[in-house]
Formats: C-alpha cells, sequence, structure tokens
C-alpha cells in the first residue's frame, strides 16, 4: 500500500494533470473514458480528412471548418486523454492552460498581423533575382 | 468527495506532511501541502506549456512563410495525405494505448502496462518511419530546407515534432526499463505519469501539425 500514498490528494483538493477526476477508480471505467476519447477524436480526424478534400462544401468555408474541427479535436485531447477538466478540483490546471492559451494566441495572432501589415506596406518586391 | 472518503483508509502515514502548517486550517481545508504527485505532475505541465508556447512560434512562422516558395514547389505539390492519415491514426491509437498503460500502471497490472507501453513504442515508429521517409523523398527530388522558406519552415515545424517522438520513444523505453527493475514505486509512477502527459500532449501538437501544415496545404 505504501506506494500508492502518492495517488490521492490529502484532501480530495487537488489533481496532477492526467490523473482521474475522481477517487480510485475501476480500471474498466478509465478505459472507457479512453475509449470514448478515442472515438471522439478518431470522428473529429475522419471529418477533417474528408472536408479537405470534398467539393461538397463551399470552398472558402473550409479552413475556417478545419480551424473549428481541430480545435475541438484539441478539447478532447484535453479533456479525455490528460483529464483536465472544469472541476473544482482542476482550477490549478486549467489556470496554467488558460495562460498558456493566451500566449499562444498572442504570438500567433501578433506575428500574423504584423507581418500581413507589413506585406502590404512594402509594396510588390521588384529586386530581380539574382 | 471519493478521495475524501477513501482518505481513511491510508491511516496516518501520509499526513504527516500536513504537521505545523495548519495556520488557517480552521478556516480552509486547502492548506495541507499537496502531495508529491501533485506537485511533480502540475510542475510538468507547466513545462508541456512553455513547450507548446515554442511550437506556436514555429507554427507562427510556418503561417507566415508557408506562400513563400521561391519558385519550388509548393504543399501541393508535396504532401501525400494518404500518408499523413496513416501518420495520424498512428498517433492517435498511440495515445489511446499510451493511456491504457497509464491505467495499467495505477493498477499494478503488468499485462496493461507493458503491454500498453509496447504497443505505444510500436505505434511511435511507425509514425517515425514514414515521417522519415517522407522526409528523405522530399530531399531527394530537391525539396529539401534550403529550398525555399516554406521548406525551411516546413522541416523547422514538423522536424521539431519529430524530435520530440524521438525522446519520447527513448523515454518510453527508460520507463519500461525503470518499471521492470524497480517495480511500481510512487517515484517511478511519477515519472510514468509523466511520460504520459508527454506523449498525449505531442498528439495535440499533430493535430495543429495535420490540420495547418497538411490538410490547409494540400487541400484548401
Amino acid at each position: 500500500m505504501s506506494s500508492m500514498e502518492d495517488y490521492e490528494p490529502l484532501h480530495g483538493s487537488d489533481h496532477a494533470p492526467g490523473d482521474e477526476p475522481v477517487g480510485r477508480h475501476e480500471i474498466a471505467e478509465g478505459v472507457v473514458g479512453y475509449l470514448i476519447g478515442l472515438g471522439l477524436a478518431i470522428l473529429l480526424t475522419a471529418v477533417s480528412f474528408f472536408i479537405a478534400g470534398t467539393s461538397l462544401v463551399w470552398h472558402p468555408s473550409i479552413p475556417i471548418a478545419l480551424v473549428v474541427l481541430a480545435i475541438a479535436q484539441i478539447g478532447v485531447h484535453l479533456v479525455f486523454f490528460l483529464h483536465i477538466t472544469t472541476g473544482p478540483d482542476n482550477v490549478n490546471n486549467v489556470l496554467a492552460l488558460a495562460f498558456g492559451v493566451l500566449i499562444v494566441f498572442l504570438i500567433i495572432v501578433g506575428s500574423l498581423w504584423i507581418m500581413y501589415n507589413m506585406n502590404q506596406n512594402m509594396g510588390p518586391m521588384t529586386v530581380p533575382m539574382g | 468527495m471519493t478521495a475524501f472518503q477513501a482518505g481513511a483508509e491510508y491511516g496516518d502515514g501520509r499526513r504527516e506532511e500536513s504537521h505545523g502548517h495548519g495556520h488557517a486550517g480552521a478556516l480552509f481545508n486547502h492548506t495541507d501541502p499537496a502531495s508529491k504527485r501533485i506537485i511533480v505532475g502540475y510542475g510538468f505541465w507547466i513545462f508541456l506549456l512553455s513547450d507548446i508556447i515554442m511550437f506556436s512560434a514555429f507554427f507562427a512562422t510556418y503561417a507566415v512563410l508557408s506562400g513563400e516558395t521561391a519558385g519550388g514547389p509548393s504543399g501541393r505539390d508535396l504532401f501525400d495525405l494518404h500518408n499523413v492519415a496513416i501518420e495520424t491514426a498512428c498517433l492517435l491509437l498511440s495515445s489511446f494505448t499510451c493511456g491504457l498503460a497509464a491505467i495499467g500502471a495505477r493498477a499494478h497490472q503488468n499485462l496493461m502496462y507493458y503491454g500498453g507501453m509496447a504497443a505505444t513504442g510500436v505505434l511511435g515508429l511507425g509514425f517515425l518511419a514514414i515521417e522519415i521517409h517522407e522526409f528523405v523523398g522530399m530531399i531527394a527530388q530537391g525539396a529539401g530546407p534550403t529550398r525555399s522558406a516554406f521548406l525551411s519552415a516546413f522541416f523547422t515545424l514538423v522536424g521539431c515534432h519529430g524530435v520530440h517522438v524521438t525522446l519520447g520513444l527513448l523515454w518510453l523505453l527508460t520507463m519500461i526499463a525503470q518499471v521492470f527493475a524497480k517495480g511500481y514505486r510512487a517515484d517511478i509512477l511519477r515519472r510514468v505519469l509523466c511520460f504520459a502527459l508527454f506523449w498525449h500532449t505531442l498528439d495535440i501538437i499533430w493535430v495543429a501539425i495535420f490540420t495547418v501544415v497538411y490538410l490547409f496545404g494540400a487541400g484548401a
């Protein structure tokens, strides 16, 4: 039993990311959680690959649909595989994630915005290729 | 809560850390130091988030440079979505088997732990083999990282993920060996927890890569 003492928080007040949000639970229950996550992830992946190659949907909507599907799938991975949930015992993990997402958003959107703006203002490059 | 009720069964041994820190204990129930598993897991989660932030810089670079092909091949000419679908399936299934291994480690089930880890390793190797084959093929047809800004950004982003998978595979072998040699000890199980978090995070980054790089590049 001594090797198990690490598992449960003292008062059920916190959880390590990746640990299940309920107490000691049965193997079958854990496997079912991963199976649900796997099923949802496969579904979202399949839809992404289908949409990317199809002509059934309005073409300009495809990139937006792909981004939405990818974000949904990342959410599925976070909840079912990393067990980051909205429970009161997961606040620290969620706050860290929120800060990470903020920085990622600033880096990506900021870079795209600035570089797009510079491309617009500098005009076409007329330097001949050496 | 279940964990609170179950706490009684562990007796006094695990409460020793809590003595002498209970100034606000009457008001709040959260003043006890968290268990080492929570601290280690949280610290590793912070590391993973900073790793994701590093990847976000590569993603931003790729997004800015993806059109700058300098007259060379574009993603549409180079990417084979069939291969990418197989790579994605490998990583997704390996995330699942890695979860099974984590459950097996918690429950001290040898078959589940070793079987899950072995399956994760084989699927990870399959992913790497396809990716290396793709890279070698691209370089052979003159589309190496020096060909254009687009290809530099591509090899940096996807290659960095590939390096992470390679390191993850080495870590996976280490964890199999450590559990084999030392058993399901608390400190070893904390490392298994961190490894599982690392592997799941690689899959999350791959979701962004197959969407932004391959599906955007080849289709949309």
